[in-house]
């Protein structure tokens, strides 16, 4: 199966202006190509735990030394580095719907098919390219399952 | 292929309307069961609780003369511990005379510029939200029951529609943090069923009390979704669907949330 940013093609969203989006490919379960430059790892920690710009820590638990609130909705991500690759967790950031329908995460670069999003937020992706990579080269440190 | 892909996720986005409540009754629970020990003495003790002092105000508005007629409430309706006993429990409802699906709110609002020929008092105004607690609480104890036959059934399925719809930036439905992660936590914070037998309630976060439609845009503008205008009827079939899904439970308000 071969979708180019599944979202945006279709003619009942002709009308709709040009993606802000860097193109991305979805082979299989993965989106292999980065979408950015190389990922920062530190620069993703800090993405993940700001509870407001990716808000990741209001679901799951994540390794953290400094021991802040998190939420148990989601699987903890400890180990989530040895389990999954680098492209599968590219798809999964990007927009877990097309990994699982019901999936209750939310897409982190998509905008298209959204329905009433807030004015602010409309057409723009909850995190950028570069943010991506980041949250990716951090996650794929986390191959310890427990602390 | 592509095209079949995107109807099969549209289809997963909007499912068709089917009268669900998807938590089985016996395992249906007020917000009250997922608070701290501290907020449910809070709400329990009327002294203490910070609700009573919207439902004071409200009892005195209700015998206060108001707008070109000068008249009250109770001159209309007599004493309201018995003309309004168990009113709250059937709202949202239908207005026999207009057709239309009105909560609460709209309905004193009706009252008080069509009967009291009163300026209409303002949404999540300190005495609307008086008057509707003070309604609301001579209900306490009695259960839920919203009524969907007949006219309302409409309004009900449009509500139960919206509540499975996926929203906002964050792509979440009510279901997804009310149906299917009732119990866990989000940050820090216990997630209920979305009950709204407690409301209008006090609210810490606000420091104020709050309208059920008030703590509904909090839950949209958390998922990054457009807010609609008090009044809207989609909140208004909404709180339709909610006051079925929780039909039976206990009217609680004036509750004491986070
Ligand atoms: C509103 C809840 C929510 C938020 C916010 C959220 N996730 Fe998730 N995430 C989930 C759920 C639930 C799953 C489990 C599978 C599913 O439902 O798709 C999941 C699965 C995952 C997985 C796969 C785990 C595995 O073992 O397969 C990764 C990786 C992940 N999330 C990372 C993140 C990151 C990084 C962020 C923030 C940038 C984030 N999530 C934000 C709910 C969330
Ligand atoms: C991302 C998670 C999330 C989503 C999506 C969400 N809510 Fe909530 N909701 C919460 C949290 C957290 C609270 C506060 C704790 C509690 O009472 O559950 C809350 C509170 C409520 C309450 C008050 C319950 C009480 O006892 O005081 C109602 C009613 C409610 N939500 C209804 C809804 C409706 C209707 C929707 C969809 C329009 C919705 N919620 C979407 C997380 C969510």
């Amino acid at each position: 199966m071969l979708l180019v940013n599944l979202m945006t093609a279709g003619s009942a969203r002709a009308q709709s202006p040009p993606s802000p989006l860097v193109p991305y490919r979805v082979e299989g379960n993965a989106i292999d190509t980065p979408i950015a430059e190389p990922g920062d790892a530190q620069r993703g920690q800090t993405i993940v735990l700001d509870r407001t710009l990716s808000s990741c820590v209001l679901c799951h638990l994540v390794p953290d030394p400094d021991r802040r609130p998190m939420g148990n909705v989601a699987p903890p991500l400890a180990g989530v580095g040895a389990r999954l690759t680098a492209g599968r967790l590219r798809l999964r950031m990007v927009d877990s719907t097309l990994v699982n329908p019901f999936s209750v995460m939310p897409p982190y670069y998509r905008v298209d098919g959204l329905h009433q999003v807030a004015p602010a937020w409309r057409g723009k992706p909850i995190l950028d390219a570069q943010q991506i990579e980041d949250v990716v080269a951090w996650l794929m440190t986390l191959k310890e399952v427990a602390q | 292929m592509k095209a079949l892909i995107l109807i099969a996720l549209v289809f997963c986005a909007v499912p068709a309307a089917a009268q669900r409540r998807v938590i089985p009754p016996s395992d249906i629970k007020s917000g009250f069961e997922f608070l701290g020990p501290d907020l449910k003495k809070l709400q329990q003790d009327d002294f203490a609780n910070p609700g009573t002092l919207w439902v004071d105000r409200g009892e005195k508005l209700w015998r206060a003369a108001a707008g070109g007629d000068g008249k009250s409430c109770a001159d209309c309706h007599g004493d309201a511990r018995t003309s309004m006993k168990g009113v709250a429990v059937s709202y949202p409802k239908i207005d026999e005379r207009t057709g239309k699906l009105m909560s609460l709110e709209a309905r004193i609002l009706q009252s008080r510029v069509e009967r009291q020929k009163a300026p209409p008092l303002a949404r999540e105004s300190e005495d609307l939200l008086a008057l509707s607690a003070y309604i609301t609480s001579l209900s306490r104890g009695l259960p839920m029951e919203a009524n969907i036959d007949g006219p309302a059934r409409r309004n009900f399925e449009l509500g139960e529609a919206f509540f499975f719809r996926r929203r906002g930036q964050l792509n979440l439905a009510c279901m997804h943090c009310h149906d299917a992660n009732w119990g866990r936590t989000l940050f820090e914070e216990r997630i209920s069923q979305g009950h709204p037998n407690a409301w209008p309630a006090y609210r810490l976060d606000w420091q104020t009390m709050g309208s059920l439609e008030r703590r509904l845009r909090a839950c949209l503008s958390g998922v990054r979704a457009e807010i609609l205008p008090y009044g809207s009827p989609e909140y208004t079939d909404l709180a339709l669907y909610l006051s079925w899904r929780a039909r039976g439970l206990p009217i609680e308000s004036p509750g004491v949330r986070r």
